[in-house]
């Protein structure tokens, strides 16, 4: 029964969204204040009615009723609670009705705070959020439906993949969700924007907080994603350019351009058409990335069960979406008008080039993606496209966008004048060069990669602590009032800036002096690692709610000082079969020490990995602090006054 | 104008790309043994394990050589098809019962039905190394002259066998 209410709201689902995707729209064109209105009740009613499919679905996984072929096919009686309800988004039509499930809530998110909007553009980006969902509600009940019934039922569930029986994975895909989704928001408030003809700087304020908001959360979901692979998958790598990474790396690298463009087009009125078509690439990226996945034209760790019917219905969902988008772009686009001169050395046209060189990078990762698939398509035989391609392409194009970031900030806006910026950020210059070569001296070890890394690492640090100081120069007031008196905004730039600091300190440190040893140990053996030594105490047997697993242990101690105990397991999933590895990991700020076991060897051997990762937690650290600078931009006082301003402002139209 | 048009033509160009590749299945992998001689080997025959049987015995005609074992369950989705062809017998199949036990793939073909006009036995594994067998069921057409002509990883299907398997059969026996 349950199952059936959850499917029969989805079909009302769908019949709101397409109230929501066509009446605002024509109403907007047409002036009519009725069918406008229709935008905010059909945005919440959608929201309720997707709610009401998402909890059915998550009871029937609750209530272990496998009569639901999908349920059947992804969890399993002995699956604990937590990874039962995960389990909703484990396989494909999960996935779909979560996606459905987060564009309604930033809809409706969109239908809350958007009071300030002129009816007709908010009319349109809630129409235009509508459309996009059309098409995944129409993709579940067509090909994709998570409440087929399976007769007659299955004794018992498949089990939800072993990989994904993981804490990362009840954060994790919603968090990466809500991110790429989000890009719909400003995806929409730009055809909006297109449809109306209204490209100006109050469509680029209202779209940056919601830009800001959906690139922190995929922010955090990437880190996320990074750091369960790096526990995961057991060979202590954190990020594998794998297609569904790259499928959701993209849309962060444009989204990062996006939100730098509309400032831009806020503050100076230029970039209009730039910013518009970032913000349809940004969404047309996490559609396309959700094609990747879901069409099996790619092979990839992350891949579902792959059926060419859905292929095909993404396929044609993508060419009215994004075809649709960029025709419209390519019509409305030339009238925009051109915005504020500024001439070849000024803050906008380090943003511009910082923007051009995040849109190469994502253009090079979507090429590297799909090259594979090109050849093959061309008849040229079978490839596959790994970290080599990527590492050579994505750090000549980062690393002069690094640069750059130390310089944008501090460059005026229309015309700055070169010799004076070398005047100013002459010292932060020599301190990052000289920390660049004398660091990596003093730890044994110099390449040119290391330098090049701790180099833009410091330089970005240099540069926003002569930033900082700049700001907050003068003694008239106290630090804190000072302090006080900046942005948060600004604040959250800085902070952000200095995260990606923090992650690339953290990837050239890691890349360039990590160690791995890979041995075989009986009880009682000691391997030598980067001073440490490891002794194996041997595996024992333990038994986990759905799994067997076998438990060894390694001390760990350092001139015969016990410092940790690491505790690899080798996991055997008994529903399905499937070994799984979890790491046994030491995390410190310094230093990670991390091992995993291998295969059982003869007479009570094993075989056991054990890596030495130099910094590694700063790559996460780094990706926390973006994050917490979005955040901090996010509750920038000029967001918080303007909805006070609000609140005064409607009495008076009351009364009016 | 121009300008405003060229991401729409990029896009245009990969749904192209898309949507050809929506027909290709990225898993397949092309054997490097495909127009390659077919390896030797001689292995004792399932039911008179006494006798031993080579490739080279059967040049001169084009034949099946497919790859089995009792404990794989997509060979039990193939088998009744091969049953099935093998009745017609337009090509004979030979099968090679792989890291298996004798017993078990004597049952197997007392239940199943057998579809071979002879089964070898490869119980280490060394000859499947020879052939690049990593996935069971696997069938090569090999051709008069001994050359591999063609692989089928996975099961065959009857569509496998009308599309594929079968104009080449009928290809290389004309040769």
């Amino acid at each position: 029964m349950i199952p059936e209410i959850g499917h029969f709201s989805l079909i009302l689902a769908l019949l709101v969204a397409l109230v929501l995707g066509t009446f605002p729209i024509i109403g907007a064109a047409r002036g009519n204040t009725v069918w406008m209105g229709l935008a905010r009740p059909a945005a919440k009613a959608q929201f309720f009615l997707i709610a009401v499919a998402f909890v059915s679905l998550a009871y029937t996984f609750a209530s272990m009723d496998y009569s639901v072929i999908y349920v059947a096919a992804n969890s399993n009686s002995k699956l604990p609670l937590q990874y039962r309800i995960a389990a909703v988004w484990g396989g494909h039509e999960g996935s779909l009705l979560l996606w459905a499930m987060i564009l309604s809530i930033w809809t409706v998110a969109v239908s809350l705070f958007s009071k300030h909007l002129p009816d007709a553009m908010r009319a349109r980006i809630l129409g235009v959020m509508g459309l996009v969902s059309v098409g995944f509600i129409l993709f579940m009940l067509t090909v994709s439906n998570p409440f087929e019934r399976l007769i007659p039922a299955a004794l018992d569930g498949r089990d939800l993949n072993p990989l994904l029986q993981d804490p990362g994975m009840v954060f994790h895909p919603p968090m990466l969700y809500m991110g790429y989704v989000g890009f719909s928001v400003a995806f929409a408030f730009a055809i909006a924007a297109l449809l109306g003809g209204e490209l100006d700087a109050a469509w680029a304020r209202w779209s940056r907080p919601w830009t800001t908001l959906a690139w922190l959360f995929l922010t955090v979901g990437l880190m996320g994603g990074s750091n369960w692979a790096y526990y995961e998958l057991g060979w202590g790598g954190w990020w594998f350019w794998d297609a569904v990474e790259n499928a959701s790396f993209m849309p962060w690298l444009v989204g990062t351009a996006l939100i730098h463009s509309l400032a831009v087009t806020e503050k100076r009125g230029s970039f209009k058409a730039w910013t518009v078509l970032l913000a349809i690439c940004a969404f047309s990226l996490s559609l396309l990335g959700t094609f990747l996945v879901r069409s099996g034209v790619l092979t990839s760790v992350h891949a579902f069960a792959t059926d060419p019917k859905r292929g095909m219905f993404i396929l044609v969902f993508l060419v009215i979406v994004i075809g649709g988008s960029l025709g419209l772009f390519a019509w409305r686009a030339p009238t925009v008008g051109r915005g504020g001169k500024f001439s070849v050395v000024s803050r906008e046209s380090f943003l511009l080039a910082n923007n051009v060189l995040l849109a190469v990078a994502a253009f090079s990762v979507l090429l590297g993606t799909l090259y594979p698939l090109f050849l093959d398509a061309l008849g040229l035989g079978k490839i596959s496209v790994g970290p080599p391609y990527f590492d050579t392409v994505f750090a000549p194009l980062m690393a002069p966008a690094l640069f750059l970031m130390g310089i944008g900030p501090i460059a005026r806006w229309k015309s700055a004048a070169l010799p004076e910026l070398a005047m100013r950020l002459r010292w932060a210059f020599g301190v990052s060069v000289v920390t660049a070569v004398v660091l990596p001296m003093v730890l044994g070890h110099w390449t040119p990669m290391i330098g090049l890394g701790l180099f833009l690492a410091f330089w970005i640090i240099a540069t926003s602590v002569y930033m900082v100081y700049q700001r907050l120069r003068g003694h008239e007031q106290s630090l804190l009032t000072r302090v006080k008196a900046v942005p948060r905004s600004w604040w959250g730039m800085v902070i952000a800036h200095l995260g990606i600091a923090i992650f690339t300190l953290g990837v050239t440190v890691v890349k360039g002096f990590e160690s791995e040893i890979a041995v075989r140990m009986l009880p009682g053996d000691v391997a030598h690692l980067a001073g440490y030594d490891f002794t194996f105490e041997g595996v024992q047997d333990s038994q986990g709610p759905n799994y067997t697993a076998s438990r060894g242990l390694l001390r760990v101690t350092k001139n015969g000082v016990e410092r940790t105990v690491l505790a690899p397991e080798k996991r055997l999933y008994t529903v399905q079969n499937m070994p799984m590895t979890e790491a046994g990991i030491s995390p410190h700020i310094i230093h990670d020490l991390y091992a995993s076991l291998g295969e059982p060897l003869s007479d009570g051997a094993w075989s056991v990995r054990i890596y030495h990762k130099p910094m590694v937690e700063w790559i996460w650290a780094g990706c926390a602090m973006m994050a917490f600078g979005g955040l901090l931009a996010l509750s920038d006082r000029r967001y918080r006054m303007k909805k006070r301003r609000e609140k005064e402002s409607m009495p008076n139209e009351v009364v009016a | 104008m121009k300008r405003f048009l060229l991401p729409l033509l990029i896009f245009i160009v990969m749904v192209g790309f898309l949507a050809v590749g929506l027909k290709l299945d990225p898993r397949e992998v092309p054997s490097p043994l495909v127009g390659k001689p077919a390896p030797m080997f001689s292995l004792p025959r399932l039911d008179h394990p006494e006798q031993v049987i080579s490739p080279k015995e059967m040049l001169g005609k084009v034949w099946l050589f497919n790859v089995w074992a009792s404990w794989c369950g997509a060979c039990r989705d193939e088998h009744p098809v091969l049953v099935e062809f093998s009745k017609s017998g337009l090509v004979p199949v030979y099968g090679m019962d792989y890291k298996d036990t004798r017993q078990d793939a004597q049952q197997w073909l007392e239940q199943g039905g057998n579809p071979y006009v002879a089964t070898v036995m490869d119980v280490d594994g060394r000859v499947g190394i020879d052939y690049g067998v990593y996935g069971v069921p696997e069938t090569y057409v090999i051709d008069k002259a001994g050359v591999i002509a063609y692989k089928q990883i996975g099961p065959i299907t009857d569509e496998v066998l009308r599309d594929k398997i079968l104009p080449l059969v009928k290809r290389l026996q004309s040769q």
